[in-house]
């Protein structure tokens, strides 16, 4: 890493200012960074060129006194967010080569803040993944290996290329997608940090779409401060998106405090469950020492419908992609495979369009959905949903922000779990806060035996990310994680 | 029900039978410039493909937005017919493939709809007020409508045209209420009337901004209902009482035979005038409903529903009770609200001040007998209702006669001019000179010395020629009452 590229976002942003260096001399330095990259396959497409762009402006208008928050700060962006004219595929075949007409809003608001493009970032096919291994571009190459061992790692999932640009020093910060954890268990593998906000802050508008009821955009970074920053750029109302909040933001970043007099922090009871490995519930040990240390006052908490969470997701997400995947028929853009007559054409366009896992989540959708199964499956998930929400509301009588782990398990190695259903316990402590709307955030606690990064997770109330932020900087602080992946690509 | 009506009866080998019809109507909300969830224009006839957004065209990311408009309208429509109002609905997905739908699901509502149960008053009779009967409506639900395929335009491929895709529609289901091709087309028609009142719809048929789906079935009288057929995308009034009457003998006819109804889908070929099965039920879609996740529940409020209630106009029903309140005809006041251009044509005549009885009757009479022989509509008559006031009001204050009046009304439609400007420059004003009608009189009498006598003699209905030859004489200016007394006078 060279010196602009160790540096956070914030410590770009004034050093920036300060004018101790260009904006163009940042983009320049993660542009070659990024090309030195290329083992880790991290970005899908790079692009750097609009990063140098968006640097030579954040020069120019640096005498102007009035400088948008992320100028001279360049950015990844995971490929399923639009970006006008630059590929966007959703790491999908099915969508090779498509270059949309438009930007997304969340992307769009960040340019708006002066930020630069470095590329899109690999991820698992329409967000559905735990690994990245479901790429159409193949798998991101976790910058993390074991102790003494060259075995490639997962960064996670789905956010992977972005959790790896992060950690391995190619992007000072990117954004993720969350649906079930695909932004948390990424960063708790590589050692980073992300927050999914309360849904609704973030528009969605231009984010190709996996499962619409759940799905929200966030920020991954290495600091909980430049999640602060990043995220009050990407959210916002935006008419385009009729689930978004038109709530004005706050100024997260201004009211970062590691104080926490007079906060309860809940522990769930439910979270401890049977094969989590015993350093991870060490951690979590430790994170409520921090947590008490910083003023909190830990209260252990119910949340009873939590054993119901990963059923429940798992019927609510495959069946909401069912139909938002429609969409891909070869008809009007991206893949079309001819075949006899119309529904030929759609068979053989999607067959070949959609990887393993992605067809096994449109299968699933499709029968939870269909005559004879929708009550059984799909109502009954509704209504499973609609208590899991009332155990957080409930939780949040009694306390002010939730800790848990982020994920049941270090990163695991490239091809080592290959059984969906193994695969999907990955979001066991994520899912429930996905599903009730709630913010959420992991921030790294420590390295596991093998040197592997662990992270912890903290989940706050309906828009109540700066408490959730607070408790993630008061970790930071305590936990002292400096530690980075040493450099072998 | 008027007892004059007898029940429609299809004669069957086996006794009579009665149809039992349920439509489906699709209504386009033409009051709006935009589609349901986009901002693409819905101009009908535009070149294909160039009113079509992003979201129409369902790119990737793109969302949805309701367009509030839309739903006003939906609203408006539902309270004219007096329905229950939901003021919390929501919207579905109907899932299935198809090239002209490129979500790859219709956005529509199956579990909660915007409108409830509401109910409409056909006759079954114009002339006759006894003949009502109420057609209940079961729901309203508010959703997308698709593109169009053309298969003419390639000899391997078929083009698509997205510019319907996203357009809004109502569907306005009915209860099976209706026993006859009668009453289903007299059913559509005043739907259509209803529609084109309130302005969410043109009813434009032609265009396709309206059609019906069919539910037919049929069972012996006071039995329970038979297997529906279901014929798809109906685009005439006359149609639709075709494929009631079509469908029903069919059905009977496969009974009689021996065979079975089967529940199914049907298309109907004007050209031919039959029905054909399109899809059984074991083809039917699965269509996985479920509630749309990139929108909120619609949640109305008291505010909204005050605007959409208060911005209703008079209702056909509403006004053609008033018309009879001012003395005019049943039947005048049937024809004078049927359509919402006839009514809005006639009350601008009322507000000119034109008595309300010699007015209607001047409008169905003289009007609609113009209008019919230059084969135009009331929107293009070359005369309006102010000038049709200046009109009738130079008859009703004798300034010239009814005969007269035909002559005028004939020269304002050619020349466009004003009624008082012709009777003036024409010198067609009434004369009740009666020095000069006695000078007129005084002249038939000598002309026709021999009827003279023949009238004296007895003959008294000659009167009625002396009348006659004197107006003649005039050229149809003479005040007609004036005729009357002098020449009673002067006959003794």
């Amino acid at each position: 890493m060279s010196e602009l590229t160790a540096k956070t976002i914030a410590e770009l942003r004034d050093g920036f200012r300060a004018r101790d260096f260009s904006a163009r001399e940042v983009a320049e330095a993660y542009n070659a960074a990024v090309a030195g990259a290329k083992a880790l396959n991290a970005y899908a497409v790079e692009t750097p060129d609009d990063a140098l762009a968006a640097a030579d402006a954040a020069d120019k208008a640096r005498g102007n006194g009035d400088l948008p928050p992320l100028a001279g700060i360049p950015l990844g962006i995971k490929d399923l967010f639009a970006t006008r004219g630059v590929n966007t595929t959703a790491g999908s075949r099915i969508l090779k080569d498509f270059k949309p007409p438009y930007e997304s809003t969340v992307s769009a608001n960040l340019r708006k803040a002066g930020a630069g493009m470095l590329g899109k970032l690999n991820m698992d096919e329409f967000a559905m993944g735990s690994s990245n291994e479901t790429s159409a571009y193949g798998p991101v190459i976790s910058p993390w290996r074991r102790k003494g061992s060259n075995v490639g790692l997962t960064p996670g999932g789905s956010s992977g290329g972005s959790a790896a640009a992060v950690a391995a020093g190619i992007a000072p910060g990117v954004t993720g997608t969350d649906t079930g954890g695909s932004i948390r268990q990424p960063a708790a593998f590589t050692g980073i940090c992300g927050i999914k906000p309360t849904y609704g802050r973030c528009s969605r508008w231009g984010i190709v779409s996996f499962a619409s009821s759940l799905d929200q955009a966030g920020p991954m970074a290495r600091t909980v401060r430049d999640c602060a920053i990043l995220l009050e750029a990407m959210a916002g109302f935006d008419p385009k998106d009729s689930t978004s909040l038109d709530l004005p933001v706050p100024r997260w970043e201004a009211n970062l405090s590691s104080d926490l007099k007079g906060k309860c922090v809940g522990i769930p009871k439910e979270y401890r469950i049977d094969g989590v490995p015993a350093e991870i519930n060490a951690l979590w040990d430790q994170g409520i020492e921090w947590l008490k240390d910083a003023g909190a006052t830990p209260v252990e908490i119910s949340l009873p419908h939590t054993k119901y969470a990963l059923p429940t997701y798992y019927i609510i997400a495959p069946a909401e992609a069912s139909s938002n995947l429609a969409r891909y028929d070869g008809v009007r853009y991206g893949l079309r495979v001819e075949g006899e007559g119309l529904n030929g054409m759609y068979s053989a366009t999607r067959a070949e369009g959609f990887g393993a896992e992605v067809k096994r989540r449109i299968m699933i959708g499709t029968y939870v959905l269909s005559a004879g199964f929708y009550d059984a499956y799909f109502t009954k998930a509704q209504k499973v949903r609609a208590l899991i929400k009332q155990d957080f509301r409930k939780a949040f009588e009694q306390c002010d922000v939730i800790l848990t782990p982020t994920a049941p398990s270090a990163a695991f190695g490239i091809g080592e779990t290959t059984d969906p259903l193994a695969m999907y316990l990955n979001d066991v402590f994520a899912v429930p806060a996905s599903l009730a709307g709630v913010p959420a955030m992991s921030v790294p606690g420590g390295l596991d035996g093998q040197g592997l990064p662990l992270g912890l997770h903290l989940i706050g109330n309906e828009l109540d990310e700066q408490t959730v932020l607070n408790a993630g900087l008061a970790i930071e602080e305590r936990a002292g994680f400096t530690a980075r992946p040493e450099k072998w690509w | 029900m008027a007892d004059a009506a007898a029940p429609f009866r299809i004669k069957g080998e086996t006794g009579e039978w009665e149809v039992v019809v349920g439509l489906e109507v699709h209504a386009q909300i033409t009051a709006t410039a935009s589609k349901l969830f986009s901002g693409a224009a819905t101009a009908f006839g535009a070149e294909p493909n160039t009113q079509v957004s992003l979201v129409d065209a369902a790119m990737p990311g793109m969302l949805p937005v309701p367009n509030r408009e839309c739903i006003r309208q939906a609203v408006r429509t539902g309270m004219a017919l007096d329905a229950k109002i939901n003021k919390w609905s929501r919207f579905d997905r109907k899932n299935y493939f198809y090239a002209d739908l490129p979500q790859g699901y219709q956005i529509s509502q199956l579990y909660h709809p915007l409108v409830g149960e509401g109910e409409l008053e056909i006759l079954t009779d114009e002339k006759d007020e006894s003949s009502a009967k109420r057609i209940g409506i079961e729901r309203i639900h508010v959703e997308q409508d698709a593109g169009k395929l053309m298969h003419d335009q390639h000899a391997t491929m078929s083009y698509v045209d997205l510019n319907r895709c996203g357009v809004a529609l109502m569907e306005i289901v009915s209860r099976p209420d209706m026993r006859s091709p009668a009453e289903a087309g007299a059913y559509l028609r005043k739907l259509r009337s209803i529609l084109r009142y309130v302005g969410s719809c043109d009813g434009n048929m032609e265009e396709g901004s309206m059609r019906a789906d069919v539910n037919v079935s049929v069972r012996k009288p006071g039995a329970e209902f038979g297997t529906r057929t279901e014929t798809k995308n109906v685009n005439s009034v006359r149609f639709v009482m075709a494929v009631v009457e079509h469908e029903a003998k069919r059905q009977v006819e496969l009974i009689e035979g021996g065979g079975e109804v089967a529940q199914e889908t049907r298309l109907y070929d004007p050209d031919k005038n039959v029905t054909r099965s399109l899809r059984s039920k074991e083809d039917a879609h699965d269509y996985r409903y479920f509630p749309d996740p990139d929108l909120l529940p619609l949640e109305l409020d008291e505010a909204f529903l005050d605007d959409c209630a208060k911005s209703l106009p008079e209702l056909p029903d509403d006004k053609r009770k008033r018309y009879e309140g001012l003395g005019i005809t049943p039947y005048n006041a049937s024809v004078l609200t049927a359509e919402v251009e006839t009514a809005r044509w006639f009350d601008a005549l009322l507000e000119a001040g034109v008595e309300p009885k010699q007015g209607s009757n001047w409008v169905v009479a003289e009007l609609f007998g113009a209008l019919n022989r230059r084969g135009e509509s009331i929107e293009q008559s070359p005369v309006s209702p102010t000038q049709a006031a200046e009109l009738l009001k130079l008859v009703a204050d004798g300034t010239i006669s009814g005969t007269i009046a035909k002559q005028v009304f004939e020269i304002m439609l050619e020349t466009g001019q004003g009624a008082a400007a012709i009777v003036e420059e024409r010198g067609l004003r009434q004369t009740s000179d009666t020095g000069a009608i006695d000078a007129a009189i005084e002249k038939v009498l000598a002309a026709n010395a021999d009827k003279v006598a023949d009238y004296k003699g007895g003959k008294q209905q000659l009167f009625g020629f002396f009348v006659g030859q004197t107006m003649k004489a005039m050229a149809g200016k003479a005040n007609p009452q004036l005729v009357n007394e002098r020449l009673r006078a002067k006959l003794g």
